[in-house]
């Protein structure tokens, strides 16, 4: 079954690997992510972001959120996930699901990668992805 | 220009009341107010208040008395009550109006705010993929600033324990039983590094305040309060605040060190100068950052200071005398009012149980989203 995306214009696939996208002001070569949509849209080019930073913060969400969370499963059978901010040199800090299981090995200022992560699975057996980041 | 005094205030008990509506909260805290300065809804010449949840402040409009009066209505998230304030003072600085009412009330569900992407202009994948939470932003804002600055998590801990210590004095307060430090540390986590104990909780409440002209409150007979500074800012860029799906690398102030430099500025005191302080505690690491970001510290400091007993009621700067967000849970429309309120009661001396001695000059700051602050300085 195929992968799709979770949401349109947030990453593409190059060669199997993914590129975040975002945008790039045309007035100033100011960075924006997401790629501003609408009106917004016009003043900036879509770019693909620099696929390694650093842990500029980071948690664990422990509790499963109400609506809008889209995520699997139930209160009961939720699994924690980490969210960090990734400091992408001269460019942006990005918000980002975290790939890994162990929370204590995070480390702000720890160098991290662009990766795509199962976010969860459609009835059809098709993977719905997120971008994410994990440990370089 | 007019001074502005504050000649009342008044209170409905923060937590949980059953049967009790968000409006009948704040209308018990308005009446309470009245009575406080001892003058009619007849008497007032305009109203400004404000609820994220429990319906729109001018229903109270019958219930009080329909006069005509002028009641405009506040929306600015957490920071309503500061917002409601700053908007009486203004009106009565201008030398338009010479007494008025600011009121704020909610009633809020059991469990984490809501959030809903499209009412913040974002898009519904950020909610969706589950980063859509305030309690991330806290625990993200709060996770790097220990690590940059040498907060140790049982710091966070004491913070909590020390509003809960207070929140057992307080008649208004909601968690009225001290929780000890290692039960605090030991409780679930919810956004590491924070756990249960550490957040405040969505809950109920009421508080108002009666503004006066210095004329108008000579002309009563009574004595009150005076309002030294009092400013809104919002965010510039380069500030860090909830639900923002990325940063600029170039970090710049927060809307409350811009806030609180404005207010010290009117005022003509700085931190040294304040003799109790109520800032943001949403959680345990908001009031440890807002140490700092109010000038009361610099970065780092509140470590050494927090174990020192530096904020607690017997310490240099009281802290959250009433035990804050954390002990008086979180009734978004009330809580900046319920912080002036506190400082006006320790103000006047009637701060029973948690009295500050001598206490002259009051700080209240509050902080809401999408990023603005609200500060007030009063004098006794």
């Amino acid at each position: 079954m195929a992968d799709r995306p979770l949401a349109d214009g947030l990453y593409r696939l190059e060669d199997g690997a993914p590129r975040l996208l975002g945008g790039r002001r045309k007035s100033d070569g100011k960075y924006a992510f997401p790629m501003p949509t609408g009106a917004q849209a016009t003043l900036y080019d879509q770019v693909d972001l620099a696929s390694e930073g650093t842990l500029w913060s980071y948690t664990v969400q422990r509790f499963r959120p109400k609506t809008p969370y889209a995520g699997p499963g139930d209160d009961k059978t939720f699994k924690p996930y980490a969210v960090g901010y990734i400091e992408l040199p001269d460019q942006i800090i990005v918000e980002s699901p975290l790939r890994g299981d162990d929370f204590s090995a995070f480390k702000i200022g720890m160098p991290m990668r662009l990766t795509l992560i199962p976010f969860r699975e459609e009835a059809d057996g098709a993977r719905v992805m997120t971008y994410g980041f994990e440990a370089a | 220009m007019s001074d502005v005094h504050i000649i009342g205030a008044g209170i409905h008990p923060f937590g949980r009341t059953e049967g009790v509506s968000g409006l009948d909260q704040g209308l018990f805290a308005v009446n309470e107010a009245l009575a406080d300065a001892g003058i009619a809804w007849t008497d007032v010449q305009f109203a400004f208040g404000g609820s994220a949840a429990a319906g729109n402040a001018d229903a109270l409009l019958p219930r009080l008395g329909l006069t005509g009066v002028q009641f405009i209505n506040i929306a600015n998230g957490c920071a309503t009550g500061g917002s409601a304030l700053l908007s009486g003072y203004w009106a009565i600085k201008s030398g338009e109006f010479d007494l008025g009412v600011v009121v704020g009330f909610d009633k809020h569900p059991r469990g984490a705010f809501n959030a809903d992407p499209e009412a913040s202009g974002l898009p519904m994948w950020y909610g969706e993929v589950g980063m859509m939470l305030t309690t991330q932003f806290f625990g993200m804002k709060i996770q790097r600033y220990m690590a940059l600055n040498g907060i140790t998590p049982e710091t966070l801990g004491m913070v909590a324990e020390k509003a809960f210590q207070n929140g057992s004095k307080t008649p208004h307060a909601w968690r009225r039983e001290p929780v000890g430090l290692n039960q605090i540390m030991n409780s679930d986590l919810v956004s590491d590094p924070l756990t249960k104990y550490m957040f405040c909780s969505p809950a109920e409440g009421g508080a108002a305040l009666i503004l006066a002209s210095d004329k108008k409150m000579r002309e009563l007979g009574l004595k009150g309060p005076k309002m030294r500074g009092a400013a809104v800012r919002t965010r510039v860029n380069g500030s860090f605040e909830v639900f923002s799906p990325s940063l600029d690398i170039k970090r710049g102030p927060s809307p409350t060190e811009i806030a609180s430099a404005a207010a010290y500025e009117m005022a003509g005191v700085g931190p040294d100068d304040i003799d109790v302080a109520q800032i943001q505690d949403t959680e345990c690491g908001a009031e440890i950052m807002h140490m700092a970001e109010n000038g009361f510290c610099a970065n780092g400091e509140q470590e050494k200071l927090i174990h020192e007993g530096y904020t607690q009621l017997d310490g240099k700067l009281p802290t959250n005398t009433d035990g804050g967000c954390l002990a008086c849970g979180e009734p978004i429309g009330a809580s900046g009012l319920r912080q002036v309120y506190e400082n006006v009661q320790q103000l006047r001396g009637r701060a029973e149980g948690r009295q500050v001695a001598k206490a002259r000059l009051g700080y209240s700051q509050v902080y809401g989203a999408p990023g603005l602050s609200a500060v007030a300085i009063l004098e006794a």
